[in-house]
């Protein structure tokens, strides 16, 4: 009785724990080495080409200084606490409008995927406001609310929001129908049923949202830094520009590029980490 | 002994939409079923695609309500879903969230049973079918029989009456099927529970009922229930090669053939309409 018991699953187990466990590790370790290679050499080319072209006077050195004179200035800037402000100044605005969408957008469209008459009734709306691009809407922002950091924070919050909404509202209604169904059969409150099966199983669609509307907090932000601000990376850009400070410019975008990567990469981690049941990408 | 399962005059009607016009019209799945299931038997359900097995699983399910008849359960009518029937779906219908143990512990949890008994039952009931050693897999970490019996088990850990089965094991290789097979007659045997088990094999249905309750086609009806006395099933080796069971598995064959192939006209039908 207990060999007929035990022999199918391990059987069947053979091929789901196919190469033994040291070996699987070393083998992945290898692999993001290789990777992490690759990510660093195709980085290096393109600071390299940055780096040699301006001085071999392929461009205009005065436009696209290079990287090293970059480089220098952002230090300068970096002494001088004038990069950190700036920053810090970003940071909190895009950090605020992009806390405030999760916190009103999660919840907001797990309601209006939960109640289909709401989601018939408010999803024309839903559509206008998405198509419409939030930077667009930054002149009306900027008359409600003034030039201050309440218009910035606001215009980052709306467009963070549509993305982060959407997403939530098709999570919740494309969940598993066959979960559905076995949770009705077992006659689960509505309640339970919200809890246990909707809303675990919603999380993976919600973070594509919310990651979304991290790249997009940024973007916003500065955009909206360049039309009126007194600090703010988007600021620093900008005066820059017209200072005729064409390095420190280029340190402007740098750091917003690496705020932007760093940003991304904690997103995704949590990500992982929320959603490590699902089933890994080309497994 | 009044019957477990008492199926009175069932029938099931659907509005269906008529294609490219307003107009419904009725569609009958099932038709004036009775059928009495006794306590701790084995009951399999036959037919031709489209005869209305899964309507009839939904019926007992408590998920639909028939359009006329009813259908008791130890003498009450079934109004609704309950955990006092426990159904395996063809697709798993697993939690990909939770792991086996998880999974398990999630029928408990309807239940009421306190934290602590729960992942001692759910490690119970896995061992049961064979999956010790397995609890902290995630469903897409094990295969297609192994999910399955992370979901027998998860049906059978609420302690309900009555298993319903909806071709649990359609999807699976053939290998495996067999196996499952076995394994479902053994637990059927040491837990005693009531089970409707549906499929459209013929093989499966000799192998695992005690009695074999043959659909018709379109609207189903009740054709024949045959008795099948194959001795105690899990002794026997090759109980697939045995002539007894080649007898049982032509009987049911004959009685379907006819009905196969008045499915096929019908549906026939329908794509020329």
């Amino acid at each position: 009785m207990t060999a007929l018991l035990e022999t199918p699953p391990q059987a069947e187990d053979r091929r789901t724990s196919a190469p033994s466990r040291p070996q699987r590790t070393l083998a992945r370790i290898l692999d993001a080495l290789l990777t992490g290679a690759g990510k660093v050499v195709a980085i290096a080319v393109l600071l390299a080409v940055w780096e040699v072209a301006p001085k071999l006077g392929l461009v205009d050195s005065t436009f696209l200084p290079p990287f090293s004179t970059v480089l220098e200035s952002w230090w300068d800037l970096a002494l001088s606490g004038k990069l950190l402000d700036n920053t810090w100044a970003s940071l909190v605005r895009s950090l605020s409008g992009f806390g405030l969408a999760v916190a009103a957008a999660v919840p907001l469209g797990l309601l209006i995927g939960w109640y289909k008459p709401v989601a018939t009734l408010l999803s024309p709306l839903l559509e206008v406001f998405r198509n419409t691009a939030a930077l667009a809407l930054l002149p009306v922002f900027v008359l409600l609310l003034g030039i201050g950091e309440t218009s910035k924070i606001a215009i980052v919050f709306y467009a963070c929001t549509w993305p982060i909404l959407l997403n939530t509202i098709s999570a919740v209604r494309t969940v598993d129908p066959t979960l559905l169904r076995l949770a009705r059969s077992m006659d689960l409150s509505g309640f339970r049923l919200f809890q246990k099966v909707i809303l675990p199983s919603s999380v993976p669609t919600v973070f594509t949202g919310i990651r979304l509307a991290g790249a997009l907090s940024i973007l916003v932000l500065v955009a909206a830094e360049m039309v009126g601000a007194k600090a703010g990376l988007g600021y620093l850009i900008n005066a820059s520009q017209y200072n005729f400070a064409i390095p420190q410019m280029y340190a402007g975008i740098i750091t917003l590029s690496a705020i932007g990567v760093l940003f991304n990469q904690v997103l995704v981690a949590l990500e992982r980490r929320f959603t490590s049941w699902r089933v890994p990408v080309g497994a | 002994m009044s019957a477990h399962i008492a199926f009175r005059g069932v029938s099931k009607r659907f509005e269906v939409k008529v294609r490219g016009s307003r107009q419904h019209t009725e569609f009958t799945a099932v038709d004036g079923i009775d059928l009495d299931v006794g306590r701790g038997e084995f009951v399999v359900l036959v037919g031709p695609s489209g005869c209305g097995k899964s309507t009839l699983l939904d019926l007992l399910g408590g998920l639909t309500a028939p359009s006329e008849g009813e259908i008791l359960l130890d003498g009450r009518p079934i109004t609704g879903p309950g955990l006092d029937r426990g159904t395996v779906f063809q697709q798993y219908a697993l939690l990909p969230w939770r792991t086996a143990q998880g999974n398990v512990e999630f029928g408990l949890e309807a239940t009421g049973v306190p934290r602590r008994r729960r992942a001692e039952r759910a490690r119970e009931f896995l061992d049961l079918v064979g999956l010790t050693g397995f609890e902290d897999r995630h469903p897409h970490q094990l295969s297609g029989g192994m999910r399955q019996r992370v979901a027998i088990a998860r049906s059978l850990a609420y302690d309900p009456q009555v298993l319903l089965m909806d071709e649990p094991f359609a999807a699976l290789d053939a290998q495996t099927r067999e196996s499952l097979q076995d394994e479902l007659l053994r637990i059927w045997q040491r837990t005693g529970k009531t089970v409707v088990f549906i499929t459209h094999s013929i093989d499966e249905a000799v192998h695992l009922g005690q009695r074999v309750v043959v659909l018709t086609s379109r609207p189903g009806r009740v054709k024949e229930v045959v008795p099948i006395d194959l001795g105690d099933r899990t002794r026997q080796d090759d109980l697939r090669s045995s002539t007894e069971f080649a007898r049982y598995r032509h009987r049911i064959w004959d009685l379907l053939h006819d009905e196969v192939s008045r499915a096929q006209l019908q549906e026939k039908e329908v794509v020329g309409a």
